[in-house]
């Protein structure tokens, strides 16, 4: 009995370098949302910003759009910030924010701080609205296609690598077909 | 030339690692005096391969040698020299054989200054060394040779991260560095120990000096970050619990860990299989904590992607050195004879109540950590669970350590009288009394947590003079003769002080920057002013200017308190010319009641411009917590040395080398 004490340490290091193995061998950033070709969730956020706009389903209609969960806590989120705006600035897509689990004033802030590259912005602070998205963390992105549809989920932060070969070229595609 | 001379350093000391890992252990089973010394000679010429090596990679980045990949990639020649030679380390490669550095630099350490360990142990410890090294070693070489060449050159280079490019930035690397790397010796240690089948206090006062070091060491990369990140991040957050930290600070805990359950096997000869334990743990999150970061499992999931050979060699090192420290430790751990006995009201109890409460904080860090590793796993992807999962579940665990901390200096070993030391600490609890109603009374309609939170640093710190002021029975002999106590009292004592005072300045500092601060944002017109924990700030415009290799907007400002002028200082939003990327500097002034600190942002195109200001009460006494947490371990070390000539040789005063009383 007492042995197996000993032996405990090793086991769990086992079962913790076994899953990191897993974790490994697979390259799942893109990952398989059980939302893909679906209509978007249906929801519906308050403006972040007192007298900006909220997000609600029937808003990501209409248009080829990005979605964008993010939050002031969030290192990720920070790395990631200058790819949108330039994709807001420059690409003209339009971003939807989904500010997640975050305190409003330091969200404003850091919007204030950085610049805010997104047309609407819906406030969760509770999860309400991220749990209807099935959101695992921060920061994550949506591409929407003109009908609502969700077509793409990316999970992390989106440096110009994966803008420029995936999300882009999906967003073009997506805007040509009629 | 000079890189391929680096190239071929970094070789060679791969071969005289593999003999140091080998012919030492052989010496050591078979008794053979000529093998055994080997280990030492082999380390100091490791050493001086891998110096060589990491001189010729330096050359490179200072004389902006592009044809090196690594330079082209993390370098550039606009660059000021301080960042060209931090740059050395800013990149995977570097960053990796820098490691390497300080693990030869310790093992030749062991080598200089071990010659009195017995012969066996030292041959073993030099071995186990040897082995990480020899880990490592293959693994610069076969996936991240810093010395591969780029043909044709280009005729510039890609600038390093801005981020990186800042003086806190530069250092922090190989300080934590230092850190993560010296506990390679406590494990070194442990599982020379483990194939020995002996611990024993001799083994315990070897180990604790060396944890000490590398504890402090940690202690100063960790809260050199920590600062960094709240003037560079440009909103004064100070902690994210971000992977790349929590990588750092998982090893503190257990390492704290590890250096309190040492001093209980020195002094009483107990907790030993559970002290080797903490030694292994402790190394083995320093290298999960420098993998997982640098390999960018959790940072970048690209690293990967691009790179997975990198990360099956990570994943083999990782369960060779962990998985094999780990089996040796189930299948000898049980032989260790176990030693004294004690109640668990007592010094070692309180010190075993520190051990557990560490060690579960760094377990569910880990668990916060690699929570969306797990996600990977099963699907998902890189994520941040962020600070709402740590306060949760961190802070709780905190509470009773803190509240702990000042009672357990003052309980006896063996068996200790709870309510004797209570009685004692009755100042102290007066004080925080005292100190719970005043902060009240100031902080009256603010955040409660600030309250409760300052009354734990004051019972801290409190508890921690009482315990001086006991040993120097204060009060109760005449002044004079208290005085000559406190001359006479070791340093380790001061240094238990000052780093647990240390503790009560980061609660403070923490507490104040989170919970009391005051911010506001606003679009500033040029002479707008604005009222801030009790400065007026004045907007006096901006100035553009260039740096070396940036472009810079300053926004101006005049503080006044009480209508006298105070300071001016100014805001830099900088735009890298070669990357485009933009970082914040943030002006901060600083005293000790709180730091006042602007951030520009965004001009309106009206001429005003979007700045955001905050009053952080209390935050210098988090880096003077640190820094003084920091210097008690040094102040510790120099005690060890002069008791037991470890690791220094030096004695300048024989009389001092006497063992002081145990306390």
């Amino acid at each position: 009995m007492k042995r197996l004490l000993f032996i405990a340490p090793l086991v769990l290091f086992l079962g913790i370098a076994g899953y990191l193995g897993f974790g490994l061998t697979r390259d799942s950033s893109i990952l398989p949302s059980t939302l893909i070709d679906k209509p978007a969730p249906t929801f519906d956020l308050e403006a972040l910003i007192p007298d900006g706009k909220g997000l609600k389903t029937d808003d990501l209609k209409g248009r080829v759009a990005l979605v964008n969960v993010f939050a002031s806590w969030c290192v990720p989120c920070r790395a990631e910030h200058p790819i949108w705006m330039r994709v807001a600035t420059q690409e003209k897509i339009p971003i939807y924010g989904l500010n997640w689990k975050d305190k409003r004033s330091d969200a404003i802030a850091w919007l204030e701080e950085l610049g805010d590259p997104y047309e609407r912005i819906g406030f969760d602070p509770d999860h309400k609205g991220g749990v209807e998205w099935g959101v695992y963390g921060a920061p994550e992105t949506y591409v929407i296609d003109r009908d609502g549809r969700v077509r793409f989920k990316y999970v992390g932060p989106v440096f110009s690598e994966t803008l420029n070969e995936t999300i882009l070229p999906l967003v073009r595609k997506l805007q040509e077909t009629p | 030339m000079i890189a391929e001379l680096g190239h071929f350093a970094l070789i060679l000391s791969l071969c005289v690692a593999v003999a140091q890992s080998t012919l030492p252990l052989a010496g050591a089973a078979r008794n053979h005096a000529g093998l055994m010394t080997l280990g030492s000679a082999a380390a100091i010429a490791q050493f001086f391969l891998v110096a060589i090596s990491f001189a010729a990679l330096t050359h490179a980045f200072v004389v902006s040698d592009f044809s090196l990949k690594v330079v082209a990639s993390n370098s550039h020649s606009l660059k000021p020299m301080i960042y060209k030679i931090s740059g050395v380390w800013g990149n995977h490669e570097g960053s990796m054989l820098l490691w390497v550095l300080i693990l030869a630099l310790f093992g030749g350490l062991i080598a200089g200054f071990g010659r009195n360990l017995p012969p066996p142990l030292r041959a073993r410890v030099l071995a186990v060394q040897a082995m990480i090294a020899v880990g490592f070693l293959l693994f610069l070489l076969l996936t991240s040779n810093p010395f591969e060449r780029l043909y044709p050159p280009p005729a510039n280079g890609n600038d390093l991260n801005p981020l990186l490019q800042d003086p806190g930035l530069a250092l922090h690397p190989p300080i934590l560095y230092v850190g993560y790397v010296g506990f390679s010796i406590a494990f070194s240690f442990a599982v020379a120990a483990l194939i020995e089948g002996r611990v024993d206090a001799a083994w315990a006062r070897w180990v604790r000096p060396w944890t000490l070091l590398a504890w402090s060491f940690l202690t100063g990369g960790i809260a050199l970050g920590s600062w960094w990140a709240y003037y560079e991040l440009g909103w004064g957050g100070f902690w994210y619990w971000d992977p790349v930290e929590n990588a750092s600070f998982m090893p503190w805990l257990v390492g704290t860990a590890l250096l309190h359950s040492a001093i209980v096997v020195e002094r009483r000869d107990a907790l030993k299989t559970w002290t080797i334990l903490l030694a292994i743990l402790t190394f083995s999150l320093s290298l999960i904590g420098t993998f997982l970061v640098r390999s960018g499992v959790l940072t970048s999931v690209h690293a990967f992607a691009v790179d997975p050979d990198r990360g099956v060699f990570i994943l083999l090192l990782l369960i060779i050195a962990i998985g094999g420290s780990l089996a040796l430790y189930a299948w000898r751990a049980p032989t260790l004879k176990g030693g004294g006995l004690f109640a668990p009201i007592s010094r070692e109890g309180a010190l075993l109540l520190n051990n557990l409460l560490l060690t579960t904080a760094a377990a569910t860090v880990f668990i916060g950590t690699l929570y969306p590793l797990l996600l990977e796993a099963v699907g998902g992807g890189k994520v941040s669970v962020g600070p709402p999962f740590f306060n949760a579940t961190f802070i709780p665990l905190m509470v009773p350590l803190v509240a702990a901390l000042a009672v357990g200096p003052l309980l006896a070993w063996k068996r200790g009288d709870i309510m004797g030391a209570l009685s004692r600490l009755k100042v102290a609890g007066a004080v925080t009394a005292v100190a719970l109603v005043l902060c009240a009374a100031l902080a009256w309609g603010r955040p409660i947590l600030g309250t409760i939170a300052m009354g734990f640093a004051v019972w801290l710190a409190a508890g921690v003079v009482t315990e001086i002021a006991e040993r120097i029975r204060l009060g109760r002999i005449p002044l004079r003769q208290s005085l000559a106590r406190a001359g006479g009292l070791p340093r380790s004592a001061w240094g238990m002080a000052l780093a647990h005072i240390g503790i009560a300045g980061i609660i403070a500092g923490a507490a104040g920057a989170t919970v009391w601060k005051e911010e506001i944002i606003h679009v500033m017109q040029p002479n707008e002013t604005m009222e801030i924990g009790g400065y007026t700030l004045t907007y006096d415009g901006v100035q553009d200017s260039r740096g070396p290799n940036y472009l810079t907007r300053k926004g101006l400002f005049s503080v006044s308190k009480d209508g006298e002028p105070v300071t001016k200082m100014y805001a830099e939003r900088r735009r890298y010319l070669v990357g485009g990327q933009q970082t914040t500097e943030a002006a901060i002034y600083s005293t000790l009641a709180g730091d006042l600190y602007a951030v520009v942002g965004d001009n309106d195109g009206q001429g005003g411009q979007t700045v955001n200001v905050y009053y952080k009460p209390l935050v210098p006494w988090m880096w003077i917590g640190s820094t003084l947490m920091v210097l008690g371990g040094f102040v510790s070390l120099s005690d060890r040395r002069l008791r037991i000539g470890a690791p220094s040789r030096k004695r300048r005063k024989p009389a001092a080398a006497q063992p002081v009383p145990a306390e």
